[in-house]
C-alpha cells in the first residue's frame, strides 16, 4: 500500500464527518461506527508495521504540493522513532473508546466525533514531515481535548480546560513564530521557500539564532512532556478528564512532547540543544524525584498517577539529553511503557470510579477480597510502572539511567533514587487501595471486571509482559534511526559515544541530512521536479 | 561447553507458577479453589524436576577438567542496543552449581513442607503459585550469566517476598511488613545499578561494554582500585538490602510476617544469601579492593554482633530467628570480608541447612499450638512433638557450632580466616573482628539455649485450649524436618579443617577454579589459574610470606589483597603448606570455641530451665538497656523520625502545598487573569455548544483543506 499513512491519518477524521450526518439518537451506529474505524485504522498500522524495514533513513514517503506558493507540502514519513508511537496511538484510542461504553452517556456522537478528530490530530503530529503540516496536526489535538476535559469533566473542568489550552497555546504560539522565523532563515541561506523538515534539516543555523529557535520550539514540547516546572497543568487536566481523555493525554499527548525533542528540537538546533543539556538534565533530575515525592503524598488516586506521569517523563527527558544511544533509546522505549502502564492504570482508576464515583484513597482499602481480579490486574501494572525486570517498565528506566550515568554522573545518581521512590508512592497506592481491612460497607459488594473491562485491559497486559520479556526485536527497528538522529549531535566518526558531543556542520550536516530523507523521498522528489520541468 | 538443557532448571517452576496462578485467577469467585492435590504435585514436582536437572548438571560438571569447568546456554535475546547485549544466558560453574543444589534442594523440600501446613488456607493454589514464581526468580539469580539477568532474579525474588510477606493481605500490619521488604530493598537495588553502570561504563569506554562474568573478568584490568572500590560499595549496598545487614536490615524481622515455610526458604535459607553469592560472584572486584572487603567484613560482624544481642530478648519464636539470620548473615559478610569466599559461601549452605530446619521446625511448633507464637507459652514441648522437637534439637547444636554438627565446621573456618586475615592497613582489625564473631558465637549459643529451653523444656505455660488440640505434625512436614536434619549433620563434613585429616576441604576445592580464576583475573595474569611465586612482583612477597608461616605479623607492608585472600588460606595448597605451624593456634582457638558454646549451652540451662526468675531479675535490673535491646535498638523508631516523617512531611508541606499550588500555579493563574481580562472582547465565541465549536472546527479544517487542494 503506497499511501498507508494517509489511510492511518485520515481515515478518523473522514469518519467524523460522515458521522455528523448520523442523528445523534442513533448512538449504537455512532459508537459502532467509531470503533470499526478505529479497528480499520488499527489493521491499517499494523500494515505499516508489517511494510517497515528496520533501516535508518525516512520510509513510506508520500509527498505532494499544497499550497507550493509557499513552500507547504503534504509530506509523511515514518522510521523507527515514529513506528512504535504511531501503534501506540492506533491501539489505544480504541481501546479508550471500547472502554467508554458506559461512562460516556452523554452527547454521544459529539464524544466520539471528537475522539476521531483527535486521533487524526495525533497520528498526523506523528507522521508529518513538514513543519507546516505538523503545526496544523499539533493544533488539531488541542481543541478536542479541550472539550473533552470541559464537557465531560468533572467539578472543575472549566479552569483545568482553560489551564490546559491556556499553558498550551502559549507554547505553540511560540513554535509557530519560530516555525516561521527558520523558514525565513532557511530561505536566506538556501534561497529555497520551504516548510519541508526534511529540507530543513541540511542547513545549520547559526549558533545564536539556534538558542532563540530552540528555546521556542523547547518551551512548547515541555509543555506538552510536561518537564518540571511546566507540569501544574498536568494534575488538574487529569482529575478533571473523563477516563478517555486521560488514557489519550497520558498515553500518547504526552509523547507528543518527547517526540517533538527528538523529531525537532535536538536535531533541527543540535549546537543549542548541547548549550541547554545541563539545563535539561537539571530539570528531568528534578522532575523524576520531585514528581514522585509529590505523587506519594496525594490523597487522589488520579492526581497520584497523575504527579507519577511526570515523575517517569522526567526519565524519557533525561534519557533524551543524555546524547547517547542507550539514553536515546530507552526514552523512546520510556515512552511506550508509560503510554501502556499509565494509560492501563487510568482504564483500572476509571472501572473503579464508574462504581463509587470516588477517588479518594482513603475511601478504599481491602478491595483485595471483594475483587481480585481487578487486584492482580492493578497490581500487575503497578509492577511495570515501578520498573520490575521482566516487564516492560525495567528496560526503559535501565536503558535511560544507564545512559545518563554514561553521560552524567550525578544526574543519573539523583535519578536512580527515583526508582525507589516509584515503589514506595506505586506500593504504598497499592497497599491502601487493595490491601488491608475492608473497612468501607460501600465496597463490599462492589463488582469485580466485567468480560468487557477485561477485554479491552487484554492487550495492553499483554504487550507489558512482552516489552518486558523480548525488548530486542523492537530495541533493534528502532536503532537504526535513533543512531543516525543521534549523529546530529555527536563529532562525525564518534557517533554513539559519549564524549563525542558536537553539532553537525556543513558538509557533515548534509551528508547527515541526506541520510535521513533516505533514498525513497530523494527518488521521489527528483521525479517530482521532473514531471514539472 | 555449551549445553542446551540449563534452561530447564528455572522453566519447571515458572511453568508451575504460571499453571497454579492461572487456576488461582479462575476460581477466585468461588467459594473453594482449584482441587488442592492437583495444585500441590504440580508445585511440588517442579523444584524436584530443577533439582534434578541441576544435578546432572553437576555431575557433568564434576567430570570436567578444572581449568574449563563450566557449562553454559545462551537461550534467547533480551536486551541489547547499540554495543550493550544483555542475553538470557545461563552458567553452570562450580559457584553456582553449589548454590543450585542446595537452593533447588531445600526448595523442593519446603514446598513438600508446605502442603501440609498451608493445607487449610484458602489460597493454597495462589501461595504455590508464589513459591514457585520465588523458585524461578532465585535460580535466574543464581544460573544468569551477566549481572543483569541477576538483577532480574534479584528483583524477582524480592517481589515474590513482598506478595508472600503479605500473603494474608487483610491483615494490614502485615501488607505493610511485604511493603517495607520492597522498599528497603529497592534502596539496596539504587545502589546495586549504579555499581552495574560503573563496570559497564568503564568496560565500555576502553573495552568491550558488558555485564558477563567471564568477559568482565578477562578485561579486569581495565578497572582501577577507585572504580572497583566505588562499584564494589555500590553493589555491597545491594547486598545490605537483600541479605539484611546494616544499614538495611530492618525489613527481615518484620518479614516473618510471611507463613512460615516462606520465612524459611527465603527469609533464612536462599533469598537472603544472594548478597552472598554476588559478592563471590564478583569477587575480582572486591580483591581489587581492599578498601571495600574491608567495609564488608566491619558491616559483617557489626550485623552479626547487633543482631545477636537482640536475639536474646525477643519472645516471638519466629523473631528470635529472624534477628539469629541477620546474626548469621553478617558471619558470611565477615567471610567474605576478609577474603575467604569459599569459607563465606560453606556458611551459606550449612546455614540453609540449619536454619530452614528451625524455622520449619518452629512452624511445627506454631502448627500444634495452633498458632502460638510466644516462647512465653510453651515449655515441655519435646516429649508431646517429639519428632519435631528432636529435629529442632539438631538444628539448635548444628547453630550452636557443637562437633560435628554442621554449623561447626562453617563457623570455626570463618573464625579462623578472621583470626588469620593480615590486613596491612590496620593489621589489628583482624583480631578485633574475630574477637567480635567469638562473642557473637558465645551469645548465639547463649539466645539459642533460651530459645529451645523455653520452647521445648522445663514446665509446661501452653494454655489449655492449645494444649487440647496439641499433636504431631503431619508427615509432609516431618519428612522434610528429617531430611533437613540429616543433612545438618553432614554437610558440615564437606568442609572438613585440614588439620582434622578427614579429608580436608572438599568444598573450598570445589570452588577453587572459580576463586583462584577471579584471583589471577584482579591481578592481571589472564590466563593463569593458581598464582605461582615469584609471577609477578605484586604477588611475590604474600607467596613468600604464606610459606614463612603466617605468624611474623610484619606483613611486608603492602595493602595488596592477595595477602588478605591467600593468608586467609585461600586456596588448598598454602592450607598444606603454610599450615604447620599454625596448627596448634588453630587447634586451640577451635577447642576455645566449642568450649564457649558448651559453657553457654550450660548457662542457657541454668538460665531458662533451672531458675527461670534469674533472667527476668536480670532484665529488671538492667531496666534501660534492657528495654532499648528490646525494642531492637530503637533503630526503626530513629530511621522514621530522621528518614520517613521528613520526607512525607516535606513532600506534603513544602513541595505539594507550596511550591506546586502556591509558587507554581499562582504564576500561571496570573497569566489566566491577565488573559481573562484581554479576551473580554472575544467572550461572544464562548457560547459554550460542543456543536458550534465543532462547526468551527470543521470549518477551519475545510479552508485548508481547499487552500491545498484548490487548482493553482
Amino acid at each position: 500500500m503506497d499511501s498507508v499513512l494517509s489511510w492511518i491519518t485520515f481515515l478518523p477524521i473522514v469518519t467524523a464527518v460522515l458521522l455528523l450526518a448520523v442523528p445523534k439518537e442513533r448512538e449504537g451506529l455512532i459508537r459502532g461506527a467509531t470503533v470499526l474505524s478505529m479497528a480499520l485504522t488499527f489493521i491499517f498500522s499494523l500494515v505499516m508495521l508489517a511494510n517497515f524495514r528496520p533501516i535508518a533513513e525516512m520510509q513510506m514517503i508520500e509527498q505532494a504540493a499544497w499550497i507550493p506558493s509557499l513552500g507547504i507540502s503534504y509530506l509523511l514519513g515514518v522510521d523507527g522513532i515514529s513506528v512504535f508511537l504511531i501503534l501506540l496511538t492506533t491501539l489505544l484510542t480504541p481501546l479508550v473508546v471500547l472502554s467508554s461504553r458506559h461512562a460516556i452517556t452523554e452527547r454521544v456522537k459529539e464524544f466520539h466525533i471528537l475522539m476521531l478528530v483527535l486521533q487524526t490530530g495525533m497520528l498526523g503530529a506523528f507522521v508529518a514531515l513538514d513543519l507546516f503540516l505538523f503545526y496544523v496536526f499539533w493544533e488539531v489535538m488541542l481543541l478536542p481535548m479541550y472539550l473533552l476535559i470541559g464537557v465531560w469533566g468533572g467539578h472543575r473542568r472549566i479552569y483545568a480546560a482553560v489551564k490546559f489550552v491556556l499553558y498550551t497555546i502559549v507554547g505553540s504560539l511560540l513554535m509557530l513564530v519560530a516555525i516561521l522565523c527558520i523558514y525565513f532563515d532557511h530561505h536566506a541561506q538556501t534561497g529555497q521557500y520551504t516548510f519541508s523538515l526534511l529540507e530543513i534539516y541540511r542547513t545549520s543555523f547559526a549558533p545564536a539564532r539556534q538558542m532563540w529557535y530552540f528555546a521556542a520550539f523547547a518551551l512548547a514540547f515541555a509543555i506538552k512532556v510536561p518537564i518540571f516546572p511546566l507540569h501544574t497543568w498536568l494534575p488538574d487536566a487529569h482529575v478533571e478528564a473523563p477516563t478517555a481523555g486521560s488514557v489519550i493525554l497520558a498515553g500518547v499527548l504526552l509523547k507528543l512532547g518527547t517526540y517533538g525533542f527528538l523529531r525537532f528540537a535536538l536535531p533541527l538546533f543540535p549546537a543549542a540543544a548541547l548549550a541547554f543539556q545541563p539545563l535539561f538534565l537539571t530539570l528531568a533530575t528534578v522532575g523524576i524525584i520531585y514528581g514522585a515525592l509529590v505523587a506519594m503524598v496525594q490523597t487522589d488516586i488520579k492526581k497520584l498517577v497523575a504527579y507519577s506521569s511526570v515523575s517517569h517523563l522526567g526519565y524519557c527527558v533525561l534519557g533524551l539529553f543524555s546524547f547517547n544511544l542507550q539514553g536515546y533509546a530507552g526514552s523512546l522505549y520510556q515512552m511506550l511503557n508509560h503510554g501502556l502502564s499509565t494509560g492501563a492504570l487510568f482504564l483500572l482508576v476509571g472501572v473503579i470510579y464508574e462504581r463509587r464515583h470516588t477517588r479518594d484513597i482513603a475511601e478504599f482499602g481491602g478491595l483485595a477480597q471483594v475483587i481480585p481480579w481487578f487486584t492482580v490486574v492493578f497490581v500487575y501494572v503497578t509492577l511495570s510502572s515501578v520498573g520490575l525486570p521482566g516487564l516492560n517498565g525495567f528496560v526503559g528506566e535501565f536503558l535511560v539511567l544507564m545512559g545518563a550515568f554514561g553521560e552524567n554522573r550525578l544526574a543519573a545518581v539523583i535519578s536512580a533514587g527515583g526508582v525507589v521512590l516509584g515503589a514506595v508512592y506505586m506500593l504504598w497506592l497499592a497497599k491502601r487501595f487493595l490491601f488491608g481491612e475492608l473497612s468501607n460497607d460501600k465496597n463490599k459488594t462492589l463488582k469485580d471486571l466485567t468480560a468487557r473491562e477485561a477485554w479491552v485491559l487484554a492487550p495492553i497486559l499483554v504487550l507489558i509482559a512482552y516489552m518486558g520479556i523480548q525488548p530486542k526485536p523492537m530495541l533493534s527497528m528502532m536503532e537504526p534511526s535513533l543512531k543516525l538522529n543521534l549523529e546530529a549531535v555527536s563529532r562525525p566518526g564518534r557517533a554513539g559515544h559519549s564524549g563525542g558531543h558536537g553539532a553537525l556542520i556543513g558538509a557533515d550536516r548534509e551528508r547527515w541530512a541526506l541520510a535521513v530523507m533516505g533514498t525513497e523521498y530523494r527518488r521521489d522528489t527528483a521525479s517530482a521536479q521532473g514531471g514539472v520541468q | 561447553m555449551n549445553v542446551s538443557y540449563l534452561m530447564w532448571i528455572p522453566l519447571f517452576p515458572l511453568f508451575g507458577a504460571i499453571v497454579n496462578g492461572f487456576l488461582s485467577i479462575l476460581t477466585a469467585h468461588r467459594k473453594e479453589g482449584p482441587p488442592k492435590a492437583l495444585v500441590a504435585w504440580i508445585a511440588c514436582l517442579a523444584p524436584a524436576a530443577s533439582f534434578a536437572v541441576t544435578v546432572s548438571g553437576f555431575l557433568a560438571l564434576a567430570g570436567m577438567p578444572e581449568s574449563s569447568r563450566w557449562l553454559s546456554q545462551r537461550a534467547l535475546d533480551w536486551i541489547a542496543i547499540g554495543s550493550l547485549d544483555l542475553p538470557i544466558g545461563f552458567l553452570l560453574d562450580p559457584l553456582s552449581s553449589a548454590m543450585l543444589l542446595f537452593v533447588t534442594g531445600i526448595g523442593s523440600l519446603i514446598h513438600l513442607y508446605s502442603v501440609g501446613y498451608m493445607s487449610h488456607e484458602r489460597g493454597f493454589a495462589r501461595y504455590f503459585a508464589y513459591l514457585n514464581l520465588f523458585m524461578f526468580s532465585m535460580i535466574l539469580l543464581v544460573l544468569g550469566d551477566n549481572l543483569a539477568l541477576l538483577f532480574v532474579g534479584w528483583e524477582g525474588v524480592g517481589l515474590c517476598s513482598y506478595l508472600l510477606i503479605g500473603f494474608w493481605h487483610e491483615d494490614p500490619a502485615k501488607a505493610a511488613a511485604g511493603m517495607k521488604a520492597f522498599v528497603v530493598n529497592r534502596i539496596g537495588d539504587f545502589g546495586f545499578l549504579l555499581g552495574m553502570f560503573i563496570l559497564f561504563w568503564t568496560f565500555a569506554s576502553h573495552g568491550k561494554g558488558t555485564l558477563n562474568y567471564h568477559e568482565m573478568q578477562a578485561q579486569a584490568g581495565l578497572l582501577t582500585p577507585a572504580l572497583a572500590t566505588a562499584a564494589g560499595l555500590l553493589l555491597f549496598l545491594g547486598a545490605t538490602g537483600k541479605s539484611a545487614q546494616i544499614p538495611l536490615y530492618i525489613w527481615l524481622p518484620d518479614a516473618m510476617a510471611g507463613p512460615t515455610p516462606v520465612s524459611a526458604l527465603i527469609h533464612a535459607a536462599t533469598m537472603v544469601t544472594s548478597g552472598v553469592y554476588m559478592l563471590a560472584r564478583l569477587n575480582w572486584v572486591y580483591v581489587m579492593s581492599p578498601d571495600a572487603l574491608m567495609v564488608v567484613a566491619i558491616v559483617g560482624a557489626a550485623t552479626a554482633l547487633l543482631a545477636a544481642t537482640i536475639g536474646l530478648t525477643q519472645f516471638d519464636i519466629k523473631k528470635v530467628l529472624a534477628y539469629s539470620t541477620v546474626s548469621q548473615l553478617g558471619y558470611m559478610f565477615l567471610g567474605v570480608g576478609v577474603g575467604a569466599f569459599s569459607a563465606g559461601l560453606f556458611h551459606v549452605v550449612t546455614h540453609a541447612f540449619f536454619k530452614a530446619l528451625l524455622f520449619l521446625g518452629s512452624g511445627s511448633v506454631i502448627h500444634a499450638l495452633s498458632g502460638e507464637q510466644d516462647i512465653r507459652k510453651m515449655g515441655g514441648l519435646l516429649k508431646k512433638i517429639p519428632i519435631t522437637g528432636r529435629t529442632f534439637l539438631v538444628g539448635w547444636l548444628a547453630i550452636c557450632g557443637i562437633f560435628p554438627f554442621a554449623g561447626f565446621f562453617s563457623k570455626d573456618e570463618i573464625l579462623w580466616k578472621v583470626f588469620s586475615w593480615e590486613n596491612a592497613a590496620a593489621p589489628w582489625l583482624g583480631k578485633v573482628l574475630w574477637l567480635v564473631a567469638f562473642v557473637t558465637a558465645g551469645i548465639t549459643a547463649l539466645y539459642m539455649t533460651r530459645l529451645v529451653m523455653m520452647t521445648f523444656f522445663g514446665k509446661s505455660r501452653v494454655d489449655h485450649h492449645a494444649e487440647h488440640h496439641l499433636h504431631e505434625s503431619p508427615p509432609t512436614m516431618t519428612i522434610p524436618l528429617v531430611a533437613l536434619a540429616v543433612g545438618s549433620i553432614l554437610v558440615g563434613f564437606l568442609g572438613t579443617p585440614d588439620i582434622m585429616k578427614m579429608g580436608g576441604n572438599r568444598f573450598d576445592k570445589w570452588l577453587e577454579p572459580v576463586f583462584a580464576a577471579g584471583q589471577a583475573a584482579a591481578h592481571g595474569d589472564g590466563h593463569g589459574l593458581l598464582l605461582a611465586d615469584g609471577h609477578s612482583s605484586a604477588t611475590a612477597p604474600h607467596a613468600g610470606a604464606d610459606t614463612h608461616g603466617t605468624a611474623d605479623t610484619h606483613g611486608t607492608g603492602t595493602p595488596n589483597p592477595v595477602a588478605a585472600e591467600h593468608a586467609a588460606g585461600g586456596t588448598h595448597a598454602v592450607g598444606e603448606h603454610g599450615g604447620h605451624h599454625n596448627a596448634g593456634l588453630e587447634w586451640g582457638l577451635m577447642l576455645a570455641s566449642l568450649g564457649l558454646a558448651g559453657a553457654m549451652i550450660g548457662l542457657g540451662r541454668r538460665l531458662w530451665v533451672t531458675s527461670p526468675e534469674v533472667p527476668v531479675r536480670m532484665a529488671q535490673s538492667f531496666g534501660g538497656l534492657y528495654r532499648l535491646v528490646f525494642d531492637k535498638w530503637r533503630i526503626d523508631e530513629l530511621y522514621a523520625a530522621a528518614i520517613v516523617r521528613p520526607l512525607v512531611n516535606g513532600s506534603r508541606k513544602v513541595l505539594f502545598a507550596i511550591v506546586d499550588q502556591r509558587v507554581i500555579d499562582f504564576a500561571v493563574n496570573l497569566v489566566g487573569i491577565l488573559a481573562k481580562i484581554g479576551s473580554y472582547a472575544l467572550r461572544f465565541f464562548q457560547t459554550g455548544y460542543v456543536q458550534a465549536y465543532a462547526f468551527v472546527i470543521l470549518v477551519g479544517l475545510v479552508v485548508i483543506v481547499f487552500l491545498g487542494l484548490r487548482p493553482f
